[in-house]
């Protein structure tokens, strides 16, 4: 059973510049929320962005994993907020 | 994969993605959902009154199986609109949030609520049914 602490590792060290935050919302280590970010989401839908990490789970999402919500963004558009041309 | 020459629950289900505008695959019914990613989904989608073909993934476990071969999305709910995967619960929460559901589907925006997934509203839509077009 997977900790919340061990999906943000490997989150992170599977896609690159990633910096995820996982909380196991209901403490049976098989519903997670996490938030990440990360510059390789730049320039990718959000069906994309979730797909990468998805993907680093791949077929546990579903066994193991019952519940992985994501919240995605990519880090470069923190840096574009200051440019004027905000989405919010 | 050696199925893949003939599948009928891909078929069963590419042909439904493509015969309705807007089509959610859920756990459960729009009257009765079985988890609250699909509950919250469903009251987001009736609260801007978008109109919406259902299927329960739960009946045959290769139903799921087969809907994430063909989206390449892992999760349930998943949401169509003109064929296309808009996304699961998050991605659908995130869009009513920011108003931009109601532009993909379509629709009149309406007032954003807080959506809570245990909702339970009445009302449904089409409900679509896949494992009997498999008997």
């Amino acid at each position: 059973m997977p900790s919340a602490d061990e999906i943000k590792q490997r989150i992170e060290a599977a896609i690159p510049g990633a910096m995820a935050e996982v909380e196991d919302y209901t403490g049976g280590g098989d519903h997670f929320r996490a938030t990440v970010v990360a510059a390789a989401f730049a320039g990718r839908s959000r069906i994309e962005q979730h797909k990468l990490v998805y993907d680093v789970f791949g077929s546990e999402i579903g066994g193991p994993i019952h519940a992985l919500s994501l919240k995605t963004e990519a880090a470069q558009a923190q840096a574009d907020a200051t440019s004027g041309a905000i989405n919010v | 994969m050696s199925e893949s020459e003939s599948n009928p629950i891909r078929e069963a289900i590419a042909e439904a993605i493509s015969e309705h505008e807007t089509i959610l695959f859920m756990k459960g019914t729009p009257e009765a959902p079985a988890c609250g990613f699909s509950a919250r989904t469903v009251a987001i989608l009736q609260s801007l009154q978008a109109p919406f073909a259902a299927v329960d993934i739960l009946p045959d476990p290769r139903i799921r199986q087969e809907l994430s071969a063909v989206s390449g999305w892992p999760t349930i709910p998943q949401l169509f609109h003109e064929g296309e995967l808009i996304g699961g619960c998050d991605i659908v929460t995130e869009m009513y949030e920011s108003g931009e559901l109601a532009d993909a589907l379509g629709v009149e925006a309406a007032p954003v609520e807080e959506i809570e997934a245990e909702s339970t509203l009445a009302g449904s839509n089409g409900f679509t049914s896949i494992e009997n077009r498999l008997s």
